[in-house]
């Protein structure tokens, strides 16, 4: 592969909903600058090198790969191992692979069920329950698929990562805040933050950058959005609609609360939290307007999916059960 | 046996890997195109809250995730038995206007335009997203960028964000658009209708006015007769949103429509040990492989079959296109996968005529963008045509909205089968009894899925450059012969 001494970059999704590189691209003509100051080396998604070219390189000659989608498969892992080893810098990109985002609700059940559902939906004609084979002997030869793994992990539960940049997908300005930092690094103008920190994000909350507004209300019911007419003006969560905003992290400008509808978390925990679910279960019961433990568990009634709710991006992250703990027991 | 491996196809998310056998002789045997990745949403989205189905299914596909949200609310509406009002069916559908012809502009000038405007054989430096800008100008490598910014920002306005909308819930929207708004959707969508004539005269250009692409189109090499599906409105004309969906047999034959209630009598999915990705087919006639005909199920669900299943185009500009298109290629169907191409031209420019449509609707800024849900929920369908096929959301809940069963047929599921076909016909025609595999070969393998814009878990379609392909040639002891590669 051709070289032409400018720094390397590289960028790769696992399982992932392509999201995150439609979010790169919408950076618009910032994408020129990052022409201008890298040799992309990898992105399958956008340009032609393969696995044995990044095989090829030798190790830590990438500068930087941003690494989006969780690890879902052997593949996925092979990939990940890889990256690591090829990179200077590798950062987790988006929450896929910072948090396992919504496809590691897939966590909560069992693989079998997985496939038991997918192999026998509505529509399945499938009178013998055939079920995908990661090896299978066609009458020409042999022929395989990679093998899914019971949970689905972030990308550190994997690897060492140096740095995360979260969001479903990341905003796409804050990429181009990122590209700006880097370029200001490699032209000697800035320093890179410490390792392991989150970057383009905020170090607040949602709720810190939502304009609606909060009279320190509580409630006595909540409610789903299909039911209600919000007012535009007001906090969601005093109107008694969950939202996520106190134990997410800002970056995104609280784009959905804007739009007439709730925070569902795709940053990420806010600073300092360790448990998602735990820091928004928290925020929730202090809005709760009881002391009467029959009238709360009555009012927490109103959020019938918990797991779902406290949890949608974060359960691979998380200190649950379906967490690294999990599949360390399992491996 | 001898076998040629491609694999990864780096632009299909998941890398798609095709397998290829050859016989005694040196002719392909067969070919396994496999889809390596499951993620399970039909399991994990049941016990959620149904209103949140359509946000978590967004995540199928960054892509088109426009396609997942509309598919889901509408599913959702039908769950709780409402219907939502005009003005927010009409935003729906504006949001959904204006992110196909950001999806459709970039598959032609980003993938599948490449192989036309620069040539199949074209030196592999040239025959991408550059080499067009190169050749047709710089200034459109502008107006692409352009058109992708001004499609998201409809999306953001009407949706709440550029990618992964939030706004459509059961019974409308969370939010309506201002005038100001909606002046800046129409002067946007003017421009859109411009660029989208543009493109079709690019085409006129380069294809159309050469006769080595016009026999290629029309030749035996890419051409399969199947089913052809596709949504239409109560005059037949083409819908993306709403309508039903119109089924014609391979001889043009419409055999019925179907409404969402009814998918279940019209379509079922096969499945193979061999790949994680089901096979619809039409249940009607049934599963008889891998094989055209009239008598097999396999159909196909893209531009071209919208074209093919439908009357017309319900737009002045599109309809003209429409005409010309059958005139030129012999009359309905059209059964050449290559002219898919332009029929996702013509879509590009109906949608961008529809866009405008939308935006001068004297509704289109009410506030009246919600009916409260009265009733019971209880299960519903919602169907759309996303731009890689007829997208089916399906949902079962409790008496509480919570969702107990959730059944997903997936835009470029549709055409799973299809694609599989002009694989192994691709391969065939190409590799014989002593053909030395070139890199153009490899590409002319290639040309047979890109017409399909595939998308499996969806993304294929939206970035510059070209898909890159590696073929190794094993004897039949699995020794390394030859290692052909393309692009690298």
């Amino acid at each position: 592969m051709t070289t032409n001494g400018k720094p390397k970059l590289a960028m790769y999704w696992a399982a992932s909903c392509g999201g995150c590189d439609i979010a790169t691209l919408n950076i618009h003509e910032k994408i020129l600058d990052v022409d201008a100051n890298f040799e992309v080396v990898f992105w399958p998604v956008a340009m032609d090198a393969k696995y044995k070219d990044v095989e090829a390189m030798e190790d830590g000659s990438i500068l930087l790969t941003l690494f989006n989608g969780a690890i879902r498969t052997d593949e996925n892992e092979h990939l990940a191992k890889l990256l690591r080893r090829k990179s200077k810098i590798l950062v987790a990109f988006g929450s896929c692979a910072n948090e396992g985002c919504m496809p590691a609700l897939a966590n909560l059940s069992p693989l079998q069920e997985i496939f038991d559902t997918a192999f026998s939906t509505v529509t399945t004609d499938n009178p013998h329950q055939v079920r995908p084979q990661t090896s299978w002997t066609a009458p020409e030869g042999e022929i395989h698929i990679p093998t899914l793994y019971p949970v689905v992990r972030t990308l550190e539960q994997v690897v060492p990562v140096d740095y995360f940049i979260p969001g479903c997908p990341p905003e796409s300005p804050q990429i181009a805040a990122v590209i700006d930092l880097v370029v200001q690094v490699l032209q000697g103008k800035a320093q890179l933050p410490p390792a392991g920190s989150v970057i383009g994000a905020g170090t607040s909350t949602v709720c810190d950058e939502c304009k609606r507004k909060r009279d320190i209300k509580h409630i006595k019911k909540f409610e789903r959005i299909q039911y209600v007419k919000l007012d535009p003006a007001l906090c969601i969560l005093e109107q008694g609609i969950l939202c996520s905003g106190p134990a997410t992290r800002s970056g995104c400008q609280a784009l959905c609360p804007a739009a007439g509808s709730p925070c569902i978390g795709c940053y990420g925990p806010a600073e300092g939290a360790i448990d998602f679910g735990a820091r928004l279960m928290s925020a929730v019961a202090s809005v709760i307007d009881s002391n009467d433990p029959k009238e709360i568990d009555q009012i927490l009634d109103g959020i019938p999916d918990p797991a779902g709710s406290f949890y949608r991006f974060n359960l691979a992250g998380s200190l649950l059960r379906a967490s690294k703990s999990a599949w360390e027991s399992k491996a | 046996m001898q076998r040629i491996t491609i694999d990864p196809i780096t632009r299909l998310e998941g890398h798609g890997k095709i397998e290829i056998f050859l016989d005694p002789e040196g002719n392909v045997a067969n070919t396994y195109f496999q889809i390596p990745e499951l993620r399970g949403f039909e399991r994990f989205c049941v016990g959620r809250p149904v209103e949140e189905v359509p946000i978590l299914t967004n995540r199928i596909c960054g892509v088109c995730p426009e396609a997942h949200h509309m598919a889901g609310a509408k599913a959702a509406d039908a769950v709780y038995h409402v219907d939502p009002p005009r003005t927010a069916k009409m935003l729906r559908e504006l949001l959904y206007s204006a992110f196909y012809v950001t999806d459709h502009t970039t598959h032609f000038y980003a993938l599948g335009g490449p192989d036309f405007v620069m040539g199949p054989d074209a030196p592999v430096a040239d025959r991408n997203i550059l080499g067009v800008i190169h050749k047709v100008g710089l200034e459109v490598g502008g107006k692409v960028i352009q058109c992708r910014k001004y499609g998201h920002t409809v999306v953001e306005m009407i949706g709440g964000r550029k990618v992964h909308p939030c706004t459509s819930i059961p019974g409308g929207l969370t939010k309506g658009i201002t005038e100001e708004q909606r002046q800046e959707i129409e002067k946007m969508g003017r421009w859109a209708i411009e660029f989208a004539q543009f493109s079709l005269k690019v085409f006129d250009d380069i294809v159309l006015s050469n006769k080595a692409y016009v026999d290629l189109i029309l030749g035996d090499f890419y051409t399969h007769h199947t089913y052809y599906i596709g949504t239409v409105d109560a005059n037949n004309k083409v819908n993306f949103y709403d309508g039903l969906v119109s089924v014609v047999d391979p001889e043009g034959v419409r055999i019925g429509k179907y409404g969402p209630g009814e998918y279940t009598d019209w379509i079922a999915e096969h499945v193979e040990p061999w790949t994680y990705l089901k096979f619809p087919y039409l249940k009607k006639v049934g599963w008889k492989g891998f094989v055209d005909g009239k008598d097999s199920g396999v159909y196909m669900a893209t531009p071209l079959s919208r074209l093919n299943a439908s009357d017309g185009m319900a737009t002045p500009l599109a309809q003209a296109e429409y005409e010309k298109f059958f005139a030129t290629l012999g009359g309905k169907p059209v059964h050449q996968r290559l002219a898919t191409h332009w029929a996702r031209l013509i879509e590009l420019l109906y949608a961008a005529e529809r866009w405008v449509e939308l935006a001068t609707d004297p509704e289109i800024t009410s506030d009246n963008f919600r009916t409260i849900p009265t009733e019971k929920p209880t299960e519903g369908v919602g169907i759309v045509e996303a731009p890689r096929g007829t997208l089916t959301h399906h949902y079962w809940t409790d008496e509480r909205g919570i969702t107990t069963k959730v059944n997903l047929v997936v835009g470029t599921t549709n055409n799973y089968a299809p694609i599989s076909m002009s694989v192994k016909k691709a391969a065939q025609s190409l590799i014989k009894k002593g053909t030395v595999v070139t890199e153009g070969l490899l590409n002319m393998v290639e040309m047979a899925f890109r017409a399909y814009d595939p998308c499996f878990g969806c993304a294929t379609h939206t970035l510059p450059g070209q898909m890159p392909l590696e073929v190794t040639v094993r004897d039949h002891t699995g020794l390394i012969v030859d290692v052909l590669k393309q692009n690298l």
